[in-house]
């Protein structure tokens, strides 16, 4: 397909879009399916089917307040729908053209202000699983234009200018990571998906691969292009079965249109991509561990270098990017580097998609540009802590990440900040605690995590994180010691320093950072064996018998 | 070199058909041991002694390596799953919304722990790393469909009309 070819395809596209007066668009995504938008979609379409106007039932990915759902956007008015279900159809569809529905009419104009969005820009506007959706929103133009009118050099120029980094967590400069494979040398190389959200606490990834998954493709595309690979890998883990689904039909869609195979764009350029299903390792995530798993290993990650860069996958220079990183890429080609480096704060630029969950009011994924205050996510965009409790903490970056407390709300999202305040960015995962929530079990809770998915290759990880565990078990039911404590932290320094990847490096950051925050908390534990938020079972004291 | 040669199908069971078409579809390469052992647990339930030695031998995979990669793996199960399924997420969102209270409840009035199945084989009782809707916590999968905002008194109720079926 040439590009004016896609253009007037685009075209075509819209003037069939043109013939409907009215869209109803439904979401759906797994929390609004879990509360019936699929009884929900057959009620509108057969509503509609019956009232003789002319509408467009359109299911789509996720819209994002999850928390309001099953969601319905009724276009082009606009207007927002929240807890509708299937008995509401009627009503809806009857009301097209007139005054809406007014007890279902959602007010989250707060919610949505404050949120700016390139990643997520088609999420409830396109259905996934069909390609002209995508196309019709400019999809595919990037990858063309980069074909056609862009050097390999160029695009890698254009990335590096934007100043994306990696959203998987790291937040290693993307067009560094690029240029470092586009020179390695060999005839094969690979462009590697990681879309093993392994994160318990965060959905991003799966959203976007379930709600607009063209898009992460034209990002592979492009990546592949700008560094010379021809075969493509997406990584999915096996718990999202419609990420895979939707994914498989959009991979052979864009086959059929032209959009991967041989001489895309009647170029010399090839590409294909392949979807390689996880089995549930949280260590998977891990570059080289997660190459060991493509080639069909166990998933133990291997020390660097050399980098996955230089000697990836089957050995050969392999790309590897998050799902979130390739799905900022189209629109930087499309609207250029200085387009996104204008977004963010100094050293974190665009925007991040987070999961936000947990003791809050508008549970969902929101967008937001970086340098954005903590506070304003979780008070304005959030709706706050539901009435009749405190907020006590925020935890960032999954079981690699720390919590944050009320005093460090006011502090803006970016890689460098959180990593000052002892957690990390981490994939996105937002998760709000209030005062019910005790945080030297939150730490177990994670240290826990961390042990159960250690791969057991390195001891410090392996040995480390058990005893981590023992000595959280400890105080969480009133028998530890103040010398365990001591223990405890010098414990941490050695996972820290002397594990071989980033989940023991990273595993003692929810101690840490609960130790810096909210040592008070474990003290009480200790000292006065008592839980101040009543989740820990303290063991009765043992009498001492002299 | 020698021309390698699959061993037969274990038995005639149609499933080992599918089983051998996503091995065949991979050209029997070994990096094709993951993909084909979702494959056999998607049609079987679970992965069994016979299944791993014939996965094994047809990848020309060392059989420790097979068995390192399933025990490995969280997703795969040595063991058969019972007629019903109660999975309860233990992801971040879940624990901080009380899925742990939700688990020992499960736990008590199955008589099992998780990852376990009731002696009648009726219900298994498993514990899932994050299914990814944490916007609903806590979440269990009732024979793999999501509940959200679920209540223990919910999750009884659809394990009592499991038991009496």
């Amino acid at each position: 397909m040439t590009i004016e070819e896609l253009e007037q395809l685009a075209k075509t596209i819209g003037q069939e879009n043109d013939k409907y007066d009215f869209e109803v668009n439904v979401c759906m995504d797994l929390a609004c399916v879990s509360q019936g938008a699929d009884r929900l979609r057959e009620a509108l379409a057969k509503a509609a089917e019956a009232c003789g106007k002319n509408v467009l039932v359109r299911r789509t990915g996720c819209m994002g307040p999850c928390s309001s759902g099953p969601l319905v956007r009724v276009d082009p008015e606009e207007i927002l729908y929240h807890h509708v279900n299937a008995g509401h159809a009627e009503a809806i569809v009857s009301s097209l053209g007139g005054d809406p529905v007014p007890e279902l009419q959602c007010d989250l104009n707060e919610h949505f202000d404050k949120q700016v969005r390139v990643v997520l820009e088609n999420a409830g506007y396109i259905d996934p699983e069909k390609i002209d959706d995508y196309i019709v929103r400019d999809g595919y133009k990037a990858l063309l234009t980069a074909l056609t009118e862009m050097t390999p050099n160029g695009v890698i120029h254009r990335i590096t200018e934007s100043g994306l980094r990696g959203r998987g967590g790291g937040g290693y400069p993307t067009g560094l990571k690029w240029g470092t494979v586009a020179k390695a040398v060999g005839d094969l190389k690979y462009v590697v998906c990681n879309g093993d959200e392994g994160d318990p606490g965060a959905f991003m990834d799966r959203s976007v691969m379930e709600g607009d998954p063209h898009r992460v493709i034209e990002g592979m595309a492009i990546a592949a292009y700008a560094v010379g690979a021809s075969k493509g890998f997406i990584y999915v883990r096996a718990e999202y079965p419609v990420a895979v689904a939707r994914l498989t039909t959009a991979l052979r869609e864009a086959r059929r249109r032209g959009l991967l195979g041989n001489g895309i764009c009647n170029t010399p350029f090839n590409f294909d991509v392949e979807i390689r299903l996880g089995a549930g390792a949280f260590v998977c995530g891990e570059e080289t561990a997660l190459i060991a798993s493509i080639e069909g290993r166990r998933g133990t990650p291997k020390p660097r270098p050399p980098y996955p860069a230089v000697s990836g996958l089957f050995g050969k220079p392999t790309l590897i990017n998050n799902v979130e990183t390739f799905a900022n890429v189209a629109p930087i080609i499309r609207n250029g580097g200085k387009w996104f480096a204008n977004m963010g704060s100094e050293r974190s630029k665009g925007t991040k998609v987070f999961a936000l969950t947990g003791k809050i009011a508008n549970t969902g994924l929101v967008e937001v540009p970086m340098g954005i205050k903590l506070r304003e996510i979780i008070e304005v965009i959030g709706g706050g802590v539901p009435a009749g409790h405190a907020f006590k903490a925020v935890q960032t970056g999954g079981p690699s990440g720390g919590c944050i407390p009320a005093e460090m709300l006011d502090v803006g999202v970016s890689y460098d900040a959180l990593v000052r305040l002892g957690s990390i960015m981490g994939s996105g995962g937002m998760i709000v605690m209030d005062d019910t929530s005790c945080m030297v079990n939150v730490a177990r809770f994670f240290v826990e995590f961390c042990m159960t998915e250690s791969c057991g290759k390195c001891i410090p990880c392996r040995a480390g994180t058990a005893q981590m565990y023992t000595l959280l078990s400890r105080f969480c039911t009133g028998t530890g010691t103040m010398e365990d404590l001591d223990l405890l932290v010098g414990l941490c320094e050695t996972i820290k320093d002397a594990s071989l990847c980033g989940l023991g490096m990273t595993a003692p950051n929810p101690v840490l950072s609960t130790l810096k925050y909210f040592r008070d908390e474990y003290i009480e534990h200790i000292v006065h064996k008592r839980c101040p938020a009543g989740v820990c079972k303290m063991e009765a004291p043992v009498e001492v018998v002299a | 070199m020698p021309v390698f040669t699959p061993p037969p199908l274990p038995s005639d069971d149609k499933r080992w058909k599918i089983v051998n078409g996503t091995m065949r579809k991979n050209g029997f390469a070994r990096h094709a041991l993951i993909e084909t052992l979702h494959t056999v647990q998607s049609a079987f339930g679970y992965l069994d002694d016979d299944s791993i030695r014939f996965v094994a031998r047809s990848l020309r995979v060392p059989l420790s390596q097979a068995y390192g990669v399933v025990t490995f793996y969280h997703y795969f199960s040595l063991k058969p799953p019972g007629r019903h399924t109660m999975t309860i997420c233990a992801g971040t969102a879940c624990y901080i919304k009380g899925a742990d209270d939700l688990a020992a409840a499960a736990v008590k009035r199955l008589g099992i722990q998780q990852g376990q199945t009731t002696r009648d084989g009726g219900i298994s009782l498993m514990k899932a790393r994050c299914v990814g809707a944490c916007s609903r916590a806590p979440v269990v999968l009732c024979d793999g469909e999501v509940a959200g905002e679920v209540t223990e008194e919910q999750m009884i109720e659809q394990l009592e009309r499991w038991a009496v079926e």
